[in-house]
C-alpha cells in the first residue's frame, strides 16, 4: 500500500477496507477534536490530585481538595436535625388536640408519622396499618386498648405485655391447653361465643356454655360479651376478630389462649414522634369518628 | 473510550520507499493526515437586502435576550415581579400574565414539539431559515465577525494581518478584539442568569458575592462556550457538532427553496472582459465573490451541501458583482432544484408550495397548536385531585360499615387564600370526616394561595348500603360560585 487509494468521485483517502465492492471514505477527523481527548486525559490528572482517586492497601488517596460523601452527608443530617428541632418544640408544647386541628402541625405531624410508621410497625402492621390475623387493624373502629389520641400515644409509648414498668398488660388464660376446661367444653363455649355476635349457632350447646362463660370468661369480655378497652378485653360481640371468626380459630383461641406482644417504644422514639405517630394512626383510623365508640352488633 | 489508532505511522513501513516528514507535511495540506487542520475563513463583508435582514434580526433578537429579563410585571405579596422568569427555587415559570406550575410541564413539551414542527414546516417550504438568520450560532458569530472588522479590516486586511509578522500594530488589533469578544461573551452568559432570578437583585449580589453558586457557574460556561463557539470554532459547530444539518436532508425536496446557484444561466463560467459578448457562455464570471462572503466557506456554484446554512450572504456578493457587469441580478437566488432543472430543460419552471410534506407538517402543527390551545383554555383555577388509599383500599368497621381514605390535593393557583368546600356525592348515606375537622357536611379547608393543599377525608358507607366490588362516585368541590366534580371510586370489597 505504497499509494493511498482515493475515491474517484469525492478526492477522499479510503481507508483501504472493502465490502462486496463497498469502500469506506477516511475522512479526518478536526484536529481540535484530538485536543478535546488530551484536555480530558489532563483533566484527570487535575482530578487525581484535587480528589479522591486511587485506592491503596489501606485507604485511598485523600485529594487536595479534602472532598468526602460521607463528611457531606452527615453535614446534612445535622442541618436536617437542626431544622425538625424547631418541628420537635412545636410538637412538644402543642397537646395532641392541638396538632390535629392546626392545618400545618397536622401536615408535618402526618409526614412524621409515615415515615415512622413504615420503618417500625409496618412489618406486623402492614404498610398501611390494615393489620393481619394476631396483628390488630389500626383503619377501623376496633380498639384493643382504647382509640382516643391519648390511648394510642400511651400504647405507642409503653407498648402491651412489654418490659416497659407500666405496660398494658392482659392474659388471655390457655383453658384447653392448661387442662382448665375439658374439649367438650370449649366446644360449647365456641357456640356461646358464636352466638354473641349474633350468628347461627347450636342453641343446646350455647345454653350449656352460659354458667362456663359467666364463671370463666365475663369477668373481662363483660357478661354480655362487650369486651373491656381498660383491661385490653376485646368486644365478642362486634364483626371484628382479632384471631379469626370461624368456630376452629375461636376454639383454637380458647385452647391455647395467645397473646401478642407489642414492644415498648418509649426509649426509641422522642417524646415529639410519638405524638406524631400517635396523630399519624388517629387521622388514618378516620379521625375519630368512630375511634374508641363500643360499637354494638346489628 | 475511543481508541485513536495512528494509522500515520503504519505508513513508512508498508510504503516501499521513505516518506520524509516534509512529504507528510504536505500530505497533510492535501487533508490526507489523520486530522484535519482548520482553514481559517475570512468571510467579505457584503452589501445588500439580505445582509441588512441579517442586521435587523440580529439587533432584534439581541435585543429581545437582554431586555426581556428587565421587563417587570407586577404580582401581588412576595411573588417575583419579573415578567419572563424560571423560578427554580419556588418551582414556577411565569411569563407575564402566565404561571405555570411543574405539574404542567407538558405545556413547556407541547411548545418544544410546536418549535420542532415549525421548524419542519419552514425548512420544506424555505430551507435552512433558522440556521442562517435565527440560530445563536450564527447571530453571534455574525456578531464576533463585526467586531473582528472592526478591529482588523475587512477580508484582504484580516489575511494580511494574520501573515504579518507580530507588530505593535498586529498585537494591539487582536488583544482589542479578543477582549470585546469577552465581554460580549460574558454580556452573554450574565444577561442568561437573569432569566433564573429577580434581575435587578441578582445584577447588585453577583458582584458582592452573594448571588447563587449557580449563577456563577452558568455565567462562566456560557462565556467561556460563547467565546470558544464564536470567536473560535464558528463554522465547525455546524458542521461537525449540530445534528440540524443531518437532519434536515429529510426535510428538503427538490422543491424546497434554498440559497442556490442557477447553473442553468451560469454555464459555462469564465473570466469576462468589458469588451467580450455574452453569447454563447455563461454569467457567472467566475469572480470568486460568493466564495469570499461566505462565512461556512464553501462554494456554492457546487450545488446544496450539508456546510450551507442559507444565509443568503452569496446572493448579495452575486448581485453586486452582475449590476456591475451590466447582467440581470439572481445568478445566486433562492431558488428550488426543480425549477433550476426545469429552467435547464427549457421548460418554464413550477413551483409547487403545497406538497404532501408540507401539508403533513402543517397538519400535524394545526394539531399541536390547537391540542395545546385546548389545554390551555381548559386549565382550572382550582384544581383538585382524589387520591384513593391502595392499602387498604378499604377498611370494614365492627359495626359492618366500610370506610374507605382518599386524599385529596387541592392546587390553588390563584394569589388568593380560599375556602373549599367537599361533599361526597354518588353514594346514599355516605358519611365525610377529615382528621381534626367537626363532624357533619360539607368539610371546609383553608387552601393556601399558590400551592396544592393536601387534605385526608374518610368516606363511610353504613352497613345498610354496601354494595360489592367497587363503585363510582364523585367529590363535589366549591369554592365560591365555581363547583366542580371529582371523579373518583368507592371500594366495597368483596363480600358484605
Amino acid at each position: 500500500m505504497s499509494e493511498p487509494e482515493r475515491d474517484e468521485h469525492t478526492g477522499v483517502e479510503t481507508t483501504g477496507h472493502e465490502w462486496d465492492g463497498i469502500r469506506e471514505l477516511d475522512n479526518p477527523l478536526p484536529r481540535w477534536w484530538l485536543w478535546v481527548w488530551y484536555a480530558t486525559i489532563a483533566f484527570s490528572i487535575v482530578y487525581w490530585v484535587l480528589m479522591p482517586a486511587w485506592p491503596g492497601i489501606s485507604g485511598y488517596t485523600r485529594g487536595m481538595l479534602g472532598q468526602s460523601d460521607r463528611a457531606d452527608v452527615a453535614a446534612d443530617l445535622r442541618e436536617l436535625q437542626a431544622l425538625r428541632g424547631e418541628r420537635e418544640t412545636q410538637l412538644l408544647n402543642a397537646s395532641l388536640e392541638q396538632i390535629e386541628r392546626d392545618p400545618d402541625l397536622q401536615a408535618h405531624a402526618l409526614a412524621v408519622g409515615q415515615s415512622v410508621f413504615g420503618d417500625n410497625c409496618a412489618s406486623c402492621h402492614g404498610v398501611g396499618g390494615a393489620g393481619a390475623r394476631g396483628y390488630p387493624n389500626l383503619r377501623d373502629d376496633v380498639w384493643l386498648w382504647g382509640g382516643t389520641l391519648q390511648d394510642i400515644e400511651h400504647t405507642i409509648r409503653v407498648g402491651v405485655r412489654a418490659g416497659h414498668a407500666d405496660t398494658r398488660v392482659s392474659m388471655m388464660p390457655a383453658f384447653g391447653r392448661d387442662r382448665m376446661l375439658d374439649s367438650a367444653q370449649i366446644s360449647d363455649l365456641t357456640e356461646y361465643v358464636v352466638s354473641l355476635s349474633g350468628r347461627e349457632a347450636d342453641a343446646a350447646a350455647a345454653g350449656r356454655a352460659a354458667q362456663l362463660y359467666a364463671d370463666n370468661c365475663a369477668a373481662c369480655h363483660g357478661p354480655g360479651g362487650e369486651g373491656d378497652q381498660l383491661q385490653g378485653a376485646p368486644n365478642l360481640r362486634d364483626r371484628e376478630w382479632l384471631y379469626g371468626s370461624d368456630r376452629a380459630s375461636i376454639s383454637g383461641q380458647i385452647h391455647n389462649g395467645r397473646n401478642g406482644v407489642m414492644p415498648t417504644w418509649e426509649n426509641r422514639f422522642s417524646p415529639g414522634v410519638i405524638k406524631a405517630l400517635a396523630v399519624y394512626i388517629h387521622a388514618n383510623a378516620g379521625g375519630g369518628e368512630d375511634a374508641g365508640a363500643a360499637a354494638a352488633a346489628p | 473510550m475511543t481508541l485513536i489508532i495512528d494509522r500515520t505511522r503504519q505508513t513508512p513501513a508498508a510504503s516501499s520507499g521513505p516518506v520524509s516528514a516534509a512529504e507528510r507535511q504536505r500530505a497533510k495540506a492535501r487533508g490526507t493526515g489523520l486530522y484535519k487542520v482548520r482553514v481559517p475563513i475570512y468571510p467579505k463583508l457584503v452589501h445588500g437586502p439580505w445582509r441588512w435582514l441579517k442586521w435587523a434580526l440580529l439587533i432584534a433578537m439581541l435585543g429581545i435576550y437582554y431586555v426581556t429579563p428587565w421587563i417587570r410585571w407586577e404580582r401581588p405579596g412576595a411573588l417575583p415581579d419579573q415578567a419572563v422568569l424560571v423560578d427554580f427555587d419556588g418551582g414556577r415559570f411565569y411569563f407575564f400574565w402566565i404561571q405555570l406550575w411543574p405539574q404542567e410541564v407538558y405545556f413547556i413539551t407541547g411548545l418544544l414539539v410546536l418549535a420542532a414542527l415549525a421548524l419542519f414546516l419552514t425548512t420544506a417550504l424555505f430551507g435552512r431559515l433558522w440556521c442562517g438568520y435565527a440560530c445563536p450560532q450564527t447571530v453571534w458569530t455574525d456578531l464576533y465577525i463585526y467586531v473582528e472588522r472592526m478591529f482588523e479590516g475587512d477580508r484582504n486586511a484580516r489575511m494580511r494581518l494574520d501573515a504579518a509578522p507580530m507588530s505593535f500594530n498586529k498585537a494591539w488589533r487582536k488583544t482589542g478584539k479578543h477582549l470585546v469578544w469577552i465581554g460580549i461573551a460574558f454580556g452573554t452568559g450574565g444577561a442568561w442568569i437573569f432569566y433564573f432570578h429577580d434581575a435587578p437583585t441578582l445584577i447588585r449580589t453577583f458582584w458582592t458575592g452573594e448571588a447563587p453558586i449557580t449563577a456563577y457557574v452558568s455565567c462562566l460556561v456560557l462565556t467561556g462556550t460563547t467565546y470558544l463557539f464564536a470567536g473560535h470554532m464558528r463554522e465547525q459547530v455546524c458542521t461537525y457538532m449540530c445534528p440540524w444539518p443531518r437532519i434536515q436532508g429529510a426535510m428538503l425536496d427538490d422543491q424546497s427553496f434554498q440559497v442556490t446557484y442557477r447553473y442553468d444561466r451560469g454555464e459555462p463560467r469564465g473570466p469576462h472582459k468589458k469588451s467580450d459578448s455574452w453569447e454563447g457562455r455563461g454569467d457567472c464570471i467566475d469572480c470568486n465573490a460568493c466564495v469570499v462572503a461566505c462565512p461556512m466557506g464553501i462554494d456554492i456554484r457546487n450545488g446544496p451541501q450539508l456546510e450551507c446554512i442559507n444565509c443568503g450572504l452569496c446572493i448579495d456578493a452575486c448581485d453586486d458583482i452582475m449590476v456591475k457587469v451590466g447582467r440581470p441580478k439572481g445568478l445566486i437566488a433562492y431558488d428550488t432544484d426543480a425549477a433550476v432543472a426545469a429552467r435547464a430543460k427549457g421548460e418554464k419552471p413550477k413551483h409547487k408550495l403545497i406538497r404532501p410534506r408540507t401539508l403533513y407538517y402543517a397538519v400535524a402543527l394545526t394539531l399541536v397548536s390547537g391540542v395545546m390551545v385546548w389545554g390551555f383554555l381548559g386549565r382550572k383555577e382550582l384544581d383538585v385531585h382524589a387520591l384513593r388509599d391502595r392499602n387498604p383500599a378499604m377498611v370494614r368497621l365492627s359495626d359492618g360499615a366500610v370506610r374507605n381514605g382518599y386524599t385529596l390535593k387541592i392546587a390553588n393557583r390563584t394569589f388568593q387564600p380560599t375556602t373549599v368546600e367537599v361533599r361526597f356525592a354518588g353514594i346514599e348515606g355516605a358519611r365525610l370526616r377529615s382528621p381534626g375537622k367537626p363532624a357533619g357536611e360539607p368539610l371546609r379547608f383553608e387552601v393556601e394561595p399558590n400551592r396544592v393543599t393536601p387534605v385526608r377525608v374518610f368516606v363511610t358507607v353504613p352497613y345498610e348500603q354496601v354494595g360489592e366490588g367497587q363503585q363510582g362516585a364523585a367529590f363535589e368541590v366549591r369554592a365560591g360560585d365555581e363547583r366542580q366534580l371529582v371523579q373518583t371510586a368507592f371500594t366495597f370489597g368483596d363480600q358484605r
